[in-house]
């Protein structure tokens, strides 16, 4: 299955690679944006954005595999990422993973079979004076606990 | 003591250029523009004492003169505001509050190296965070602060804010640099430095936020304030971070060599509940931890913290009271840097691995006798052989904390069970 960017998406793809002193420096914005456009980065993403990097497709497969913020398969539609480094593990994170796991069902790795929620435990994100913490798609949430996680998951259903 | 970095958090609106120039934004930067040659403003920092916030504490002024003045290459600034350290909350802060401070600060090290493009590279999870530094940058160039003849002068700048994607290795400088040219955040052979050959092998300045947040009080009061702070060694102020087993968390900033107990006990109201200390990181995840009876005279400064057998890194104090299982700390710490490793040099790629696995088997109780000791043998193993400063982070916690803590392993291996279990 081929892909290609929208006229809407390769106006913006010119506009990054333009704000570059090269062009392989817009990789990762490029690979952003072309994660927003397809959803993940699959192999037929990979092949496209090689392609208009001037780029080997093993290159950018490099690239994408390196970093954890680019998806190689599909998730959920909501991206619950739960802080497990050790600030969060002493505010007690080990117990409210364990509860977002017995809420939805699901281990880290996986999506809801209603494909809403993907959960994933993640290396510290920066917040470790508001443990135990986690990130839904862009956004922080702090001081977790089992009722605040309850009502956090509701509002996003 | 005045604040230099936190002095506009908690103003309204504090991340909005109005705010920053009622209170004195974007003067020092004229200041530098139109009154200061590149040599002059090194020479400036030099002599404030100011060394870098990102945890290896190198002379900022010293940093920028070895960049070389007759090299036809570009020149390239980066801000690195890619916080990942364990414990470390800092940046993130300025980033959110105070991105003004960081933007004005990245500029006049720019020009202090005459360089025309300069990069912020911000940690990807922080999406806030980057959009505050997009829109003040944008700002900014509104202003005419940053751009073509800034201020009238023949001195040209752009200012991209790049977003990183999701690896702690990124900020490590040369792997900043690997992922800046569009590559796998591997970090590079030192020499030849970024200073050099950097980012595309052009000469390169890599500064931490809390670096460059500093300059503009430094220009505006002095290089001789600045020093008048902290010990002889360790001037002006620092961020520290403080998290765990703690009444007030939170980002505080000192004077350098304050004492270290007295912060714990007096500013950061202590350990809650009526529990005792057990132990204390003090610079970040990567660095060693230290025992009640080892904070004991220690002042927070690069010296003291040193000399007491740790280092004082980005400034992330983690407190573990009395009921934390250490070796489960331990592991966490390992598990961490198991995932992190970039997988170039074998030590550190085999080595975290092996250690996170014979850490889990001990707090699970499937270790034997000799497990203990093993870690010890791989730790030394990886420690100083590695291309960048990751071997030596995941080396030291792991030795340190069995070093110190040696009975509560040799208990978990005798009983074959974690006898704490304070995190689960």
């Amino acid at each position: 299955m081929a892909v290609d960017f929208s006229p809407a998406a390769l106006e913006h793809f010119k506009d990054i690679v333009a704000r570059y002193p090269r062009k392989e420096a817009a990789m990762l914005p490029v690979l952003y944006l072309a994660q927003r456009e397809f959803g993940h980065l699959g192999p037929e993403a990979i092949e496209y954005v090689a392609k208009l990097m001037g780029q080997p497709p093993a290159r950018v497969h490099g690239v994408v595999s390196f970093y954890t913020m680019f998806n190689m398969k599909p998730i959920g539609r909501h991206h619950i990422q739960i802080c497990r480094t050790l600030p969060c593990a002493l505010g007690g994170a080990e117990r409210i993973t364990a509860f977002i796991k017995r809420r939805l069902g699901v281990e880290p790795g996986q999506t809801t079979p209603d494909g809403w929620f993907t959960l994933s435990e993640v290396e510290c994100l920066a917040s470790c004076g508001t443990a135990p913490m986690m990130q839904i798609n862009d956004d922080y949430y702090e001081n977790l606990t089992e009722e605040k996680v309850i009502e956090i998951l509701d509002d996003l259903k | 003591m005045e604040k230099v970095l936190l002095r506009n958090i908690g103003v309204c609106d504090s991340h909005t250029l109005t705010v920053y120039a009622a209170h004195g934004g974007y003067a020092p930067w004229r200041t530098v523009v139109e009154s200061m040659q590149p040599e002059q403003l090194i020479e400036l920092v030099k002599a404030s004492g100011l060394r870098g916030r990102g945890g290896a504490g190198f002379p900022t002024g010293t940093k920028w003169s070895f960049v070389p003045k007759d090299n036809p290459k570009p020149k390239y600034l980066v801000c690195n505001a890619d916080e990942s350290e364990p414990g470390t909350f800092k940046d993130r802060l300025l980033i959110e509050q105070d991105p003004h401070a960081i933007i004005e600060g990245t500029l006049m090290a720019a020009y202090a190296i005459q360089s025309h493009t300069a990069f912020i590279y911000v940690r990807g999870e922080l999406a806030f965070g980057a959009i505050r530094l997009e829109r003040a940058v944008e700002e900014a160039y509104q202003a005419g602060y940053i751009g073509k003849k800034i201020f009238g002068s023949n001195y040209d700048l752009d200012l991209i804010v790049h977003r990183g994607a999701g690896a702690y290795i990124c900020g490590e400088e040369t792997a900043l640099l690997s992922s800046l040219e569009g590559g796998r955040g591997w970090p590079k052979v030192k020499p030849p430095f970024p200073a050099t050959h950097g980012l595309f092998g052009c000469p390169t300045v890599v500064n931490n936020v809390e670096t460059l947040a500093a300059l503009p009080w430094i220009i505006e009061h002095g290089a001789a304030a600045y020093a008048a702070m902290g010990t002889e060694k360790s001037k002006g102020t620092k961020l520290f971070s403080v998290s765990g087993h703690i009444a007030r968390p939170g980002v505080y900033e000192l004077e350098m060599g304050y004492p270290f107990k007295k912060f714990l006990e007096e500013d950061c109201g202590g350990v809650p509940n009526g529990k005792k200390l057990k132990g204390v990181i003090p610079g970040g995840g990567s660095m060693p931890v230290l025992c009640p009876d080892e904070i004991e005279n220690v002042k927070l400064d690069y010296e003291s913290v040193q000399a007491a057998g740790s280092l004082l890194g980005s400034g992330g104090v983690i407190v573990m009271d009395e009921t934390t299982c250490m070796v489960r700390a331990a592991w966490n710490i390992a598990r961490f840097y198991a995932h992190e490793s970039c997988g170039q040099c074998t030590p550190c790629r085999e080595g975290c691995h092996w250690m996170e696995k014979l850490f889990h088997r001990i707090e699970h109780g499937e270790a034997d006798g000799s497990d203990v000791d093993l870690i010890l043998n791989i730790s030394g193993n990886i420690m100083g052989n590695t291309i960048c400063p990751f071997g030596d982070a995941a080396a030291m916690p792991a030795a340190a904390f069995i070093k110190k803590y040696r009975d509560e392993f040799e208990a978990h291996v005798a009983e074959k069970r974690c006898t704490v279990r304070g995190m689960e």
